[in-house]
């Protein structure tokens, strides 16, 4: 796997929020790609003209801070043999906090966001057999009286978030 | 389906570093001191996984909330079929999206076949963005939406396989 390459944003910066430079360098550079050596840290630090250990330290604190939730690999659910998923309700403003309740009971929900459309309540539902996928969204078809919209993913485009350096 | 082609080694591995990669000078030989593997056993492991799809990239999941992303927008697009990969790839090489999807149409409701992400601190600048993005990739007349967050109601990492099943 390759590192990314920071991008400078054309048009990006005035609409980023602060932090140093040397952080966005680093969240820039981690997201794409982290190499399969003995000393990985240090490989990505001299890409970087930083120190290992500087390297090390301001990760541990962009954990910290959670400007970052994790580092570390990212599952293909699907090749994990599990399913995955992205679905949306069209919930009446009146009864959207009774049926984020009935929703977020799920297990297998794992984001749910309150969006402003139509279709107002935006979830992901992970489950460990695809099969699964089809029974969680029935069972809160069943539950909500309310259809849902079933839009997985055909094709993922990754790209990351990228600062000006 | 694919789940055979998953080994106990792989799983063992998988649930190791379930929480992240320790962020020590030797990452992977400290992995391996948890399963009883030497540095080289856990480098080729991952390099299986990664050349099989099952990770699908290494690295770290922004925040963006926690960073001051408060406007976050998901972009939906209603694009040819037949030019929907040209028009996501070239979307993709846009610095401010920071994801982009194709999904299937649900019509007569929900017409959009391309989603992406936006994230900004502020909704007139991430809609100008998407207005940007728009006349870039020749756009401007595509039928489109922007759908702002509201407020996040629920957020848990996705381990799809978790520690416990990893160890059966």
């Amino acid at each position: 796997m390759t590192r990314h390459s920071p991008k400078a944003a054309p048009s990006g910066a005035r609409n980023e929020p602060p932090l140093d430079a040397v952080d966005r360098t680093i969240v820039n550079a981690l997201q794409g790609g982290f190499p399969l050596g003995e000393r990985p840290y240090r490989d990505v630090a001299e890409g970087l003209g930083l120190a290992e250990d500087t390297l090390i330290e301001r990760l541990k604190s962009l954990l910290e801070r959670g400007v970052l939730s994790r580092f570390g690999p990212m599952y293909h659910a699907e090749k994990m043999g599990g399913g995955l998923t992205l679905a949306a309700l069209s919930v009446d403003d009146d009864d959207f906090a009774r049926i984020a309740v009935l929703v977020n009971a799920h297990p297998e929900v794992a984001h749910n966001y309150r969006r402003d459309h139509a279709f107002n309540m935006w979830f992901v539902i992970a489950t460990e057999r695809p099969g699964d996928i089809a029974r969680v969204i029935a069972a809160i078809e069943a539950e909500t009286g309310l259809d849902v919209l079933n839009v997985p993913k055909e094709e993922e485009y990754f790209i990351g978030l990228r600062f000006e350096a | 389906m694919d789940m055979m082609a998953v080994s106990q080694q792989d799983l063992a591995l998988i649930g190791a570093i379930a929480d992240g990669l320790p962020r020590t000078a030797r990452p992977y030989r400290d992995v391996g001191a948890r399963l009883g593997l030497d540095e080289a056993a856990v480098i080729d492991g991952l390099k299986s996984l990664i050349d099989r799809g099952v990770i699908r990239r290494f690295g770290v999941v922004v925040r963006h909330h926690t960073l001051g992303y408060t406007a976050n927008a998901m972009a939906v697009w209603d694009v040819p079929d037949d030019d929907v990969g040209r028009i996501a790839r070239k979307m993709a090489e846009v610095p401010y999206v920071t994801l982009c999807y194709r999904r299937p149409r649900r019509l007569p409701q929900w017409r959009y076949n391309l989603f992406c992400m936006v994230h900004g601190v502020a909704r007139d600048a991430v809609r100008d963005q998407v207005e940007h993005l728009a006349g870039r990739l020749g756009l401007l007349e595509t039928p489109r939406e922007i759908l702002f967050s509201l407020r996040q109601f629920k957020q848990r990492g996705a381990h799809y396989l978790t520690c416990e099943r990893a160890a059966e």
